[in-house]
């Protein structure tokens, strides 16, 4: 195993630990203002310090892992659900009018970053987390289509496919038996990386206001509270600022690892 | 290359009509009526029938539709609801802060990057190439808006070289303009830059490995030659691609960073048109925003072919 395995292993874990133990447990009420230790800097009692209105921070970055995973994963799940299934059909139809229309509408998709695909449900429904998770999630599903199509597309071509193709197994069938399986590891990968990009979407959503609303923390939102007293209270936007590096960072590595390991040629080529 | 170009024409402007399609589909379904959100709840019938007139609210959805995309393919996107002035107006406005900085900071981007990508690649598993790689994996996880923060507390804050926000606008002279949005370009530029300068040195390496590098050296060029000569503008064709793809997103990118600088570009017009319900500003800040992504791309593509012929028989 790489150290950016392991690495990224220990520092997602990490992130993901802190947001399960904040359903059971955190220092302080992540909500409970207290007005007269208002923006201490970390000490001994609260550690990464308190807030404008003396909420502590670190119950506050424990909460507002479980908004930032949450939203991300959910977005990952919408990207994967619907996008896999799409590119499978494009794969086993290669070059047929269902192709052609899957792919071009992908592209129409493409042309639509994330952060447009927000603003425009934000006009219509309102800000929300829903929404944010809607918005990462429509963008996600092009990724998983077009990649999922791409490695289905090579598999098509191998004997074995051929063999369940003799065998009298069906496109579907083929599709879900032995194509899926086989991109399976493609999937954990990418999946790993749009869950990165999923932490940073949310974050520069809930920034702006198109995310999670008060008072549910989330890690943009402190740091959009934090603008105004960053002058004279920087470590309300250290802090959070911190917590999304470290998430994606650990994210990233993790993809990177996953993806040496689970790719045996590149093992090979290593021994 | 004419028939190629024609058929990537034909099929950018078909994706701009269904995306103008969903974009005014989405809007539609709003709820409540714009004009009586200006008018207010004790508006009179005849007041409100006369603005929805004046609106042009009053026809059916096609029709809307119709005048709302050929009006942009004039330049008239219409009129605000809430300031009253022409939304083609406002958006020029904004588009000269948005345009120049998403500009300036491809720019900075590519100047990191290219030099950057080619020492890692130079180097390659020696401790620079490695220093380079780390600190494009750190590039790559520190989000914008927060590393524009950090800008400011260091340079406008602390040491007093750039004010924190707001933009001189460029009546000034063009060094004052591009002084206030240095910092914003830094910030939005970093990101992309760390992108860049990894697929940069990734298509370097590929590119290394061909046989033509190695006959380049057998004639006798030092491998700095060789790098500069032939692997560089090979590596170029991919590179290209991520440079496009990049400008929609610093586009789309700046109008985060225009809240944490306070600058009166494109994003802050659509929070304010969100907030104030002023749709129509929304749609067709939306409909620049796509249009821009999709044009870009295509041009990206037609570049491509330009350079490299085997691109023109696929689609």
């Amino acid at each position: 195993m790489s150290r950016n395995l392991i690495l990224g292993a220990c520092l997602s874990s990490l992130v993901l630990l802190a947001a399960l133990v904040s359903f059971v447990w955190t220092p302080y009420n992540y909500a409970t203002l207290n007005i007269p230790d208002k923006l201490q800097p970390p000490n001994a009692m609260h550690w990464f310090g308190t807030d404008h209105f003396g909420r502590d921070i670190f119950s506050m970055i424990m909460v507002g892992a479980r908004t930032s995973i949450a939203v991300a994963l959910v977005a990952v799940g919408i990207g994967m659900a619907l996008g896999v299934p799409l590119g499978l059909a494009a794969a086993a139809r290669k070059g047929s009018w269902s192709d052609e229309l899957i792919m071009r509408g992908n592209d129409l998709v493409f042309a639509f970053p994330s952060l447009v695909i927000a603003i425009l449900i934000t006009a219509v429904f309102g800000a929300g987390a829903v929404n944010a998770i809607i918005a990462i999630g429509i963008f996600n599903i092009p990724v998983f289509a077009r990649i999922t199509r791409g490695a289905a597309l090579s598999l098509w071509e191998r004997e074995f496919i051929l063999a369940a193709r003799v065998a009298g197994k069906g496109a579907a069938r083929i599709s879900a038996e032995h194509i899926l399986p086989n991109v399976a590891n493609l999937l954990i990968v990418q999946g790993t990386i749009q869950f990165s990009l999923g932490i940073l979407a949310e974050a520069g959503l809930s920034y702006v206001g198109l995310g999670a609303q008060p008072p549910t923390p989330s890690w943009g939102r402190m740091l959009a509270d934090a603008q105004t007293m960053v002058s004279f209270a920087p470590h309300l936007a250290l802090i959070p600022g911190f917590a999304i590096i470290v998430t994606v960072l650990g994210l990233n590595l993790l993809g990177d690892g996953l993806r040496d390991w689970l790719d045996p040629r590149i093992r090979v080529a290593r021994a | 290359m004419l028939r190629y170009a024609l058929k990537r024409l034909l099929s950018l402007i078909l994706s701009l009509a269904v995306a103008s399609v969903v974009i005014f589909a989405v809007i539609e379904i709003a709820p409540g009526d714009p004009a009586s959100f200006m008018l207010g709840v004790n508006a009179q019938a005849d007041t409100l029938a006369a603005l929805r007139a004046e609106l042009g609210l009053d026809v059916s959805k096609a029709l809307r539709y119709f005048n709302w995309v050929s009006g942009m393919l004039v330049g008239d996107f219409g009129t605000s609801y809430t300031y009253r002035t022409p939304v083609s107006q406002m958006i020029a406005d904004r588009l000269w802060v948005s345009l120049p900085l998403a500009l300036y900071a491809l720019t900075l981007s590519t100047l990191i990057a290219f030099p950057a990508g080619i020492y890692a690649a130079a180097r390659r598993g020696k401790p620079g190439d490695l220093a380079v790689m780390g600190a494009t994996q750190l590039g790559v996880a520190v989000p914008n808006f927060w590393f524009a923060m950090m800008l400011v507390l260091i340079f406008a804050i602390n040491l007093r070289w750039f004010n924190a926000g707001g933009f001189s606008g460029w009546d000034k002279g063009i060094w004052t303009g591009l002084h206030s949005l240095t910092l914003p370009a830094i910030a939005l530029a970093l990101p992309q830059a760390a992108i860049l300068a990894r697929v940069m040195r990734s298509a370097l390496l590929d590119i290394l490995g061909e046989d033509f590098m190695r006959t380049a050296r057998a004639k006798g060029l030092n491998p700095r030659q060789a790098l500069w000569r032939h692997g560089v503008r090979n590596a170029l064709i991919p590179v290209l691609t991520i440079i496009g793809l990049q400008f929609s997103f610093l586009l789309a990118g700046s109008i985060i960073i225009e809240q944490v600088f306070y600058l009166p570009g494109l994003g802050r017009l659509v929070f304010q048109a969100i907030s104030a319900r002023d749709l129509i500003v929304v749609e067709s800040v939306v409909m620049l925003l796509v249009f821009a992504v999709i044009t870009v791309n295509f041009l990206v593509d037609l570049a491509y072919a330009a350079v490299d012929p085997r691109l023109r028989g696929r689609t």
